[in-house]
């Protein structure tokens, strides 16, 4: 019974420390199995080719009051053509919800289909969801060609 | 001996499996089982017929897999070719479409219903939860499969799906890049898409699908609440089976037909194809069971108080859904044999909202 008694807080606590042990070590089990498998579904970082400008053809190309999606890079880009010549020319997406956005002529806006957001030709967020402005995008024309830049900051 | 040879090949096959498996044991059962028979008995057949049509999306789906190619370049070209080139590929094609929409359906239908007979109270909590599992994983299998033929619409629901996804705090931009494979929609969100469909949310459904099945086996149809107090008597049943079953099958033999006829008058569109360069097209619209979130999000305005307002519409959307999913943990009152009026008032006003927000959504611009 004495014998006992005296062993009991020594055995107790090397129960704790082999159940600590063990218990940790399956925790850590457990991370060392599922942490490649989430590594696994992080999609790795393309290397893209890094695009300054984009020719999009002749000055007349475009007729006045209309506006086309093009290919910066990767990412559509808006290029309009006022009614009074000028080009403008601002990203694509919608800061509302991703999507891309158009030139309304009935509006003279730039419109969001998606859920009827509107910029103006500034690439100001006027009205419906989106939160922020377009961003803008420069064009320039040199030699008649008309050549779309990012903004220089 | 010689009454063992005058047995029938059905009595003798039925006494070798018996001897075996104790049929007799789930027939007592089956004898057992029966419907409360009352002015909403009628309800009780939707569950069964979203049963029916999930059957129907397993077999066409695997049908599809047979000559749909996951990938960018060739998932619009391979889906055409199912509908013009193979015999009868549109009709395969539009089944799977038609029926994944009346399954959505049905179980919509289901799922009010409980609510209102409040069959999810005590002791079919766990009931209501998967179910309401499986409808969650049927509305991500719509999602998901909407994708996979890589169309214009489908390209931009994608991209606004995700990207709502997206707006969550913290999780929101690796939850995205989950989804996507990546920054953009992309091929790569199209093989996760089509994994996801064939492959992750089949098993995810499978196992929700077993225990919702077990659990009402476990403990019978519901019965009415007001039916507790009332003298045996009185309490009216349709034996599950034959009665139930026959007229569970005849209903399934209707929505055979009626989905037949959708799918032979109005084949599903293929559209154009997808093109992450060009304008999103206008009067762009999600599936219908998404029409009411996605009309909200329009009406809202860009910021309300220092939040986005589509932040705001979608942790709307999200305590809702919870608070739906949670009906029977904070309904204290149905339990206790008192009238909770409230729970009643917060389904009516969900059903008149999401009508009224997917009527405006076709109606409107």
């Amino acid at each position: 019974m004495n014998d006992s008694s005296d062993n009991e807080p020594v055995k107790t606590k090397r129960r704790d420390f082999l159940g600590l042990l063990l218990g940790g070590g399956f925790f850590a089990w457990i991370i060392a199995l599922f942490y490649p498998v989430v590594k696994y579904l992080e999609p790795p970082e393309i290397e893209e080719a890094k695009v300054s400008n984009v020719k999009i053809g002749k000055v007349e190309d475009m007729a006045k009051d209309s506006g086309k999606i093009i290919k910066f890079g990767n990412k559509p880009v808006i290029v309009i053509r006022e009614k009074t010549g000028e080009y403008v020319a601002f990203s694509a997406v919608c800061t509302h919800l991703d999507c891309i956005v158009q030139y309304r002529k009935d509006y003279g806006q730039i419109y969001c289909a998606c859920h009827n957001g509107r910029y103006d030709l500034n690439g100001r967020n006027i009205s419906g969801p989106p939160p922020a402005p377009l961003t803008p995008f420069e064009v320039k024309v040199v030699k008649e060609e008309v050549i779309v830049h990012e903004k220089e900051v | 001996m010689n009454n063992e040879n005058k047995k029938s090949i059905k009595e003798r096959t039925y006494s070798w499996l018996d001897e075996r498996f104790k049929l007799s044991a789930l027939i007592d059962y089956a004898k057992k089982k029966s419907v409360p028979k009352y002015r909403e008995t009628i309800w009780y057949y939707f569950g069964g017929i979203a049963l029916l049509l999930f059957v129907v999306q397993v077999v066409t789906g695997v049908l599809l897999l047979m000559y749909y190619q996951g990938t960018e370049n060739s998932a619009y070209e391979s889906v055409k070719y199912i509908s013009t080139k193979v015999s009868f590929g549109w009709l395969i094609r539009s089944v799977h479409s038609w029926s994944a929409n009346l399954m959505i359906l049905s179980a919509f239908i289901h799922m009010f219903s409980v609510y209102f007979l409040k069959s999810f109270r005590k002791p079919r909590e766990l009931t209501w939860y998967t179910g309401f599992g499986l409808l969650v994983m049927a509305m991500a299998f719509g999602f998901s499969g909407y994708l996979l033929p890589w169309n214009e619409l489908a390209f931009f629901a994608t991209k606004v799906g995700t990207d709502i996804a997206g707006q969550l705090p913290v999780i929101g931009e690796p939850i995205l890049k989950l989804l996507r494979g990546g920054e953009d929609v992309s091929g790569a969100t199209l093989s996760r898409f089509f994994g996801f469909h064939v492959a992750v949310f089949p098993g995810i459904f499978t196992v929700l699908l077993a225990l919702h099945l077990i659990f009402i086996q476990r403990q019978g149809m519901a019965e009415p609440a007001d039916w507790k107090d009332m003298p045996e008597s009185e309490k009216k049943y349709i034996p599950f089976f034959p009665n139930f079953t026959m007229r569970e099958l005849l209903i399934w033999l209707i929505v055979i037909n009626i989905l037949a006829i959708l799918a032979v008058f109005f084949p599903w569109e293929l559209g154009t194809k997808a093109d992450p360069f060009t304008s999103a097209p206008i009067g762009i619209k999600p599936e219908w069971y998404f029409m009411f979130m996605f009309q909200t999000l329009k009406f809202l305005p860009g910021e309300i108080l220092f939040l986005t307002g589509e932040f705001v519409g979608i942790a709307a959307f999200g305590i809702a859904g919870i608070l739906w999913f949670l009906v029977p943990f904070w309904d204290r009152r149905t339990p206790s044999g008192k009238r909770n009026t409230i729970i009643n008032y917060a389904g009516i006003f969900a059903v008149i909202f999401i009508i009224v927000l997917t009527t405006l959504g076709y109606i409107l611009d």
